[in-house]
């Protein structure tokens, strides 16, 4: 990181650009934090900065009304069902095309993580009008399924990173003691990628949890999530009770984060 | 008897075949065969063990027989049921694997009860299984270590133990000494090989490295191509190799190419390249004029006169090389036309040679062996 006390007064300069360049650049990417963070805590009912006086009351309006609390309990009755469904999908889908016999791995790898790419508006449409023809739209069931369609790319991704490096010879050990194939997956199999399957749940429960698109499409009153809520609150009516809301969503981001920054500790160990 | 047509009826087997593999054939693709035409019994509480080079078709031959991988074509007979079909985990049979294969989220002891599960054993009956196979392994007091809180060689033994704790009639084992040192590896093939003994179990076991082999094993199948290049015992093997392969894949050799003159008894006399007549021992039965190869150990070459006998091969060459090795000298000699002849001699009888000088080495011809060119 720092140069060697030989260092040329050019490459002192060099070298001092590049650190505020870098420095520059990571302010931007959180600039968002030093504006939303503050607003939340000001006692001011409009956007001011600087903050002259502050208070909690966004957060009491925010967790006193119903509207918020609805919406807070429907992303995350959608966000564990979709962890559940894509956890479940994405970990067998790895678990398949791990098989060195699978065939057309590439094509199908690629068909698996298309959600990931394909342009979320499109998506979004997509999933409304077809899922409108079996009435699924305006229901949580029809939320629940094209959110998992965008979170089980993440499993998919991170448990067969982690297949990469599991010895298959453990799971035909556990066979040959006598283990049958479904014990043998539980008992040595899955304990053994749990690293790589809990990642993922995480990665599904945060797509799902922030996700505002799709959830706007797919969703009435009734089933509003967090985002969406805060989303037709900035179109209605400016209330420094969303600055409240997507604080508590940054922060349960960076609870996430940590938890798999820890996981990947644990594994490196 | 028609023994070919009798023996796909599994009640004519013989009694001591605990294995039998029959006309087994493996192929990946479709289009190369990893295992070609494998017919071979193991016989009940014998230590065979199958060596070759990699891709002999040897640790296939071993999947096939724990149930990983299915034959293309053929028989697999376990005590006389063919189990081709038959899952791993209904085979009873205990697997050592190259890396041991422990399971890293349990303990040591809980690696070990693993297997009792699935047979009905639980609570104190399985503790005292896994103490006693803990015992034999000498790890009692290790049962509450993770297998990465052990030792290579700590590890090999819980594999060992946890494969031998449900008291399998068969035990396979892949090349389970490959990652540990030298010293290490020796100690632990006396060790297997006495508890295969005192157990009575009978052991398939895989390796590409010959001293292994003749140190553990009652019979070795040398494994070359696909297929079995021979099946002897340790001695066989060494002093009388069935075919080129053999005799250089096993220990060091020399192989000097011949023409076959004539027989006399059951010896071959043949022409070697610089028109010295030689003898050798010789099975087969080719005609005169064949092209052979003459087979001989370094240690079985002397110096001439140094007490070989009376029947000798004799060479004079001019020595290449000479390699002082402790208890023995090598000497590289150009000989028999340009061959290059090595031979192993007590250190203490070499006269002072430097390269150049010319030598006359011997052989006993029943040292020799013709094998087919």
């Amino acid at each position: 990181m720092w140069l060697p006390s030989y260092a040329t007064p050019s490459e002192r300069l060099l070298r001092t650009l590049v650190v505020m360049l870098a420095v520059a650049v990571l302010l931007f990417l959180i600039a968002p934090l030093f504006i939303i963070v503050p607003l939340s805590f000001s006692k001011d009912p409009f956007f001011t900065l600087p903050v002259r006086e502050y208070s909690l009351r966004w957060y009491e309006d925010f967790f006193g009304n119903a509207r918020w609390m609805t919406a807070i309990f429907n992303s995350a009755v959608a966000a564990v069902a979709t962890t559940i469904l894509a956890t479940t999908l994405g970990t067998l889908a790895a678990l398949g095309i791990s098989r060195p016999d699978f065939p057309a791995r590439r094509l199908v790898m690629a068909l698996l993580i298309s959600p990931m790419i394909v342009p979320i508006v499109i998506v979004a449409v997509g999933s409304y009008l077809f899922f409108g023809q079996f009435g699924l739209t305006n229901t949580r069931t029809g939320l629940v399924l094209a959110h998992t369609a965008l979170a089980t790319p993440f499993v998919v991704i991170t448990v067969t990173a982690m297949l990469s490096t599991y010895d298959t010879n453990l799971t035909r050990a556990a066979l040959s003691l006598g283990a049958p194939p479904t014990a043998a997956f539980f008992r040595v199999t899955l304990p053994n990628i749990m690293p790589g399957v809990v990642s993922g749940a995480i990665f599904a429960f945060a797509t799902s949890f922030d996700e505002v698109v799709v959830a706007l499409f797919m969703t009435a009153a009734e089933q509003r999530t967090l985002p969406v809520q805060m989303f037709s609150g900035i179109r209605d009516q400016i209330n420094p009770t969303i600055m409240a809301a997507a604080t508590l969503l940054l922060a349960l981001s960076i609870i996430l984060f940590f938890a798999l920054a820890m996981l990947t500790r644990r594994r490196a160990r | 008897m028609n023994f070919s047509q009798r023996r796909s009826f599994a009640a004519d087997k013989p009694i001591d075949a605990l294995v039998r593999f029959e006309d087994v054939k493996k192929s990946y693709d479709g289009v190369n065969f990893v295992v070609k035409d494998l017919n071979l019994d193991v016989r009940r509480g014998e230590f065979l063990t199958m060596l070759g080079p990699s891709g002999s078709g040897k640790t296939t031959t071993l999947m096939m027989l724990g149930g990983f991988e299915r034959p293309t074509l053929g028989r697999i007979l376990l005590d006389g049921r063919p189990v081709e079909r038959l899952p791993p985990e209904k085979r009873n049979i205990g697997f050592v694997f190259q890396n041991y294969a422990l399971f890293p989220h349990m303990t040591v002891a809980e690696n070990v009860a693993f297997p009792l599960r699935y047979r009905g054993i639980s609570g104190p009956a399985a503790a005292a299984k896994v103490r006693e196979a803990l015992g034999r392994v000498s790890l009692d007091t290790l049962g509450d270590r993770r297998p990465s809180q052990l030792s290579g060689g700590q590890q090999q033994r819980v594999a060992l133990a946890r494969a031998l704790v449900f008291e399998p009639s068969l035990v396979l084992m892949d090349e389970p000494l490959g990652a540990l040192d030298k010293q290490l590896r020796e100690r632990m093939q006396i060790e297997i090989k006495q508890l295969q003994t005192s157990l009575g179990i009978t052991m398939v076991y895989v390796t590409h490295d010959q001293s292994e082999a003749l140190t553990m094993s009652d019979r070795i199948a040398v494994f070359h191509d696909g297929r079995i290049q021979q099946l002897a015992d340790p001695e066989t093997l060494y002093n009388e190799p069935a075919n080129r392969f053999v005799a250089s894949f096993i220990g060091e050799n020399n192989t000097l190419s011949c023409t076959l003159m004539g027989r006399e008894g059951d010896l071959g006399i043949v022409r070697m390249a610089d028109g010295s007549t030689f003898k050798a021992g010789s099975s087969s039965t080719s005609g005169t004029g064949a092209e052979f190869s003459l087979s001989v150990r370094p240690e079985s070459i002397a110096l001439a006169g140094s007490g070989a006998g009376t029947d000798v091969n004799r060479m004079t060459g001019t020595v290449r090389d000479v390699f002082f090795l402790g208890d023995h000298m090598r000497l590289s000699l150009e000989a028999l036309g340009g061959q290059l002849v090595t031979a192993r001699i007590p250190a203490r009888r070499v006269g002072p040679f430097a390269p150049g000088d010319a030598v006359t080495l011997e052989c006993n011809v029943r040292d020799c062996r013709l094998l087919e060119a």
